[in-house]
């Protein structure tokens, strides 16, 4: 009887040791996967919360939201089109304007760039990144926007004769497509510079030499032999660079003017469908109003997930050839 | 057919672009710091600091709520996406390949390229519009979610490089997996977890869009989670765009200040770096 308990317990207690690794185990494993869980978690509550909220407005106004130019609030009429072509535009200035920067300087920075420098510049170009966007806005409203005024848009329509295009005609107010064009370009400039680096210095050094050993000068070398080698990792640093410029908010509310119109000139004052939503959310006056600018919201969440959904792709695609 | 020449000299030119792109693209960093200087410095005081804002036309008006305010809603962000953005990046690091861990990978991307705005007026939707009234609680977890995926994706970066040695070690020791995680991996790469949660927390500071409607801001002391708080980037902006001249003083030298908070916050994770991967770094 006596001999049972004296063999059972250390049993029992090597038993029950292994029962506790198990759960400190079991329940760490729980935790994590619940915090991954989040995030998953996360996108499906933002998208039905939106969604369901820019349903009234949705089945009310179906694609007028972004196919008519009419929005009269007092009248009911939400046509936020004006907003849709004032983001896509002002996005593809930025990009006309960042991207040769960013890609002038990812080129300097992995090839050409002494060594003592090669830091700095970096992390000041990275740095840009780090700004706050309302920053970005006050700079804009009180040094940009007279500087585009005075100097820039006076050179560019008078000067260069590019007001007989519509593109650069009518009156130079300040608060502009162009002022959030520029904007949009220095705060875009450092993601599509970052990613273009990265791909650029995972180019095999043995790409440089062959071409510099078939009598390539060094920009024939970057040109024939690095670029094309480390292209779709480059547009989809330019993709992620597009997706933060189409969803930026207070520095383009700040600068771009906030009026309803479609215009072919970049000097004339345009809206986004973010600063839209950033000006009249708190004070929607109706149910239908509210509906309609979650509407808005929920066509500018399905634009920047395609567009950094394909960045993602790109640049994924670029790291896996590298791993292989 | 071109000469060698005029090829070596079109080389030449395409070279000095790639400088000048460089002297142009760190440009505008330097333009913004010199006038946030130039114009900030001189409304800069110790009065900024303790100081409530005044109404226009009376001077000695300050930030001290709106300083305090960003202060609570980082604090109450960092305590949102810190420990859920760490676990998460575990999680990646330890379950590198099951359908979920592919699935979190690519949907933290996808939730780091959404639009401030549209996580704002998400948490209206989601935290205020259920309550019935802005709060600073429903502002610091709007930018804390922000945190989340960016927090998850360096995180899972770091643990990827500590070396599966160190691991088997511990667990030859006997360590359970959960202390090996805990007191080795994890340990190991604090440094990088640190260097990505200063960032994180940088990148948030200074985030306006998705506390317009949730924090939504306050002209007088409150430090209530469940009140409408003030915030350093609200503040800025409503002054920025307001018509009178001793405020857009005040909206400069907010910004001097909101830009000092962000860069120290970023050199502070700089440093981190280097005192761990000194040599790692260039």
């Amino acid at each position: 009887m006596t001999a049972i308990p004296a063999d059972s317990a250390p049993k029992d207690r090597r038993r029950l040791a292994v029962h506790r690794v198990e759960i400190g185990d079991r329940i760490y494993e729980i935790l994590t996967t619940a915090c991954a869980l989040v995030v998953p978690a996360l996108v499906t509550a933002i998208a039905i919360a939106i969604f369901a909220a820019a349903w009234p407005a949705l089945t009310k106004l179906s694609a007028s939201i972004i196919t008519s130019s009419d929005w009269d609030v007092g009248a009911g009429r939400f046509g936020a089109a004006p907003a849709l072509f004032g983001t896509i535009v002002s996005s593809a200035v930025a990009l006309v304007i960042a991207t040769p920067l960013a890609i002038g300087v990812a080129i300097f920075l992995s090839e050409f760039s002494p060594r003592w420098l090669r830091q700095p510049v970096g992390f000041l170009v990275d740095l840009l990144a780090a700004v706050p966007s309302v920053v970005y806005g006050l700079w804009g409203i009180f040094v940009l926007i007279p500087m585009l005024r005075e100097h820039v848009m006076p050179f560019l329509r008078d000067t260069l004769h590019l007001g007989a295009t519509p593109f650069f005609s009518g009156a130079a107010y300040g608060p502009s497509m162009l002022a959030a064009g520029v904007i949009l370009a220095i705060m875009a400039l450092p993601y599509i510079s970052a990613v273009s680096r990265e791909v650029l210095l995972a180019v095999p050094r043995s790409q440089r030499e062959a071409a510099l050993a078939l009598g390539a000068t060094r920009w024939e070398m970057i040109r024939d032999a690095v670029v094309p080698y480390a292209k779709s990792g480059i547009i989809g640093g330019i993709m992620l660079g597009l997706g933060r410029a189409l969803g930026e908010t207070m520095a383009v509310t700040m600068v771009i003017g906030n009026r309803p119109e479609i215009s072919a000139s970049l000097f004339a004052p345009g809206y986004t469908m973010a600063s839209l939503i950033a000006n009249e959310f708190s004070e929607a006056t109706s149910d239908l109003h509210l509906s309609a600018l979650m509407a808005v919201g929920a066509v500018l969440f399905i634009i920047t997930l395609i567009v950094n959904a394909i960045a993602r792709w790109l640049v994924w695609q670029v790291s896996r050839e590298r791993a292989i | 057919m071109r000469t060698r020449t005029s090829r070596h000299w079109l080389s030449g030119v395409m070279i000095g672009l790639t400088y000048l792109a460089a002297i142009l693209a760190t440009l505008p960093l330097l333009l913004i710091l010199a006038h946030l200087i130039g114009k900030g410095a001189s409304s800069l005081s110790l009065s900024f600091f303790t100081n409530m804002p005044k109404p226009v036309g009376e001077t000695g008006g300050g930030m001290a709520n709106a300083i305090v305010g960003t202060l609570i809603l980082i604090g109450i962000a960092s305590l949102i996406g810190l420990p859920i953005g760490i676990g998460g990046g575990i999680y990646l690091s330890e379950k590198r390949r099951t359908p979920l861990a592919h699935t979190v990978r690519f949907l933290s991307d996808v939730l780091n390229g959404l639009p401030s705005i549209v996580m704002g007026i998400f948490a209206w939707e989601f935290l205020v519009r259920p309550a019935g009234h802005f709060s600073a609680l429903a502002g610091g977890a709007a930018v804390g979610a922000m945190m989340i995926p960016l927090v998850t994706r360096t995180t899972e970066e770091m643990l990827r490089v500590v070396p599966t040695s160190l691991r088997e070690a511990a667990l030859a020791l006997g360590y359970p997996k959960w202390r090996t995680s805990l007191s080795v991996v994890l340990r190991t790469a604090l440094a990088g977890i640190a260097t990505g949660a200063l960032v994180a927390v940088a990148r948030i500071a200074g985030e306006t869009a998705p506390l317009l409607f949730t924090a939504f801001g306050n002209q007088f002391w409150s430090t209530s989670v469940h009140e409408p708080i003030a915030a350093l980037p609200l503040q800025i902006f409503t002054y920025a765009i307001s018509p009178y001249d001793e405020w857009h003083a005040q909206a400069w030298a907010g910004a001097l200040v909101l830009i000092t908070i962000v860069l120290v916050i970023s050199l502070a994770a700089r440093v981190v770096t280097r005192s761990r991967f000194g040599a790692a770094v260039d």
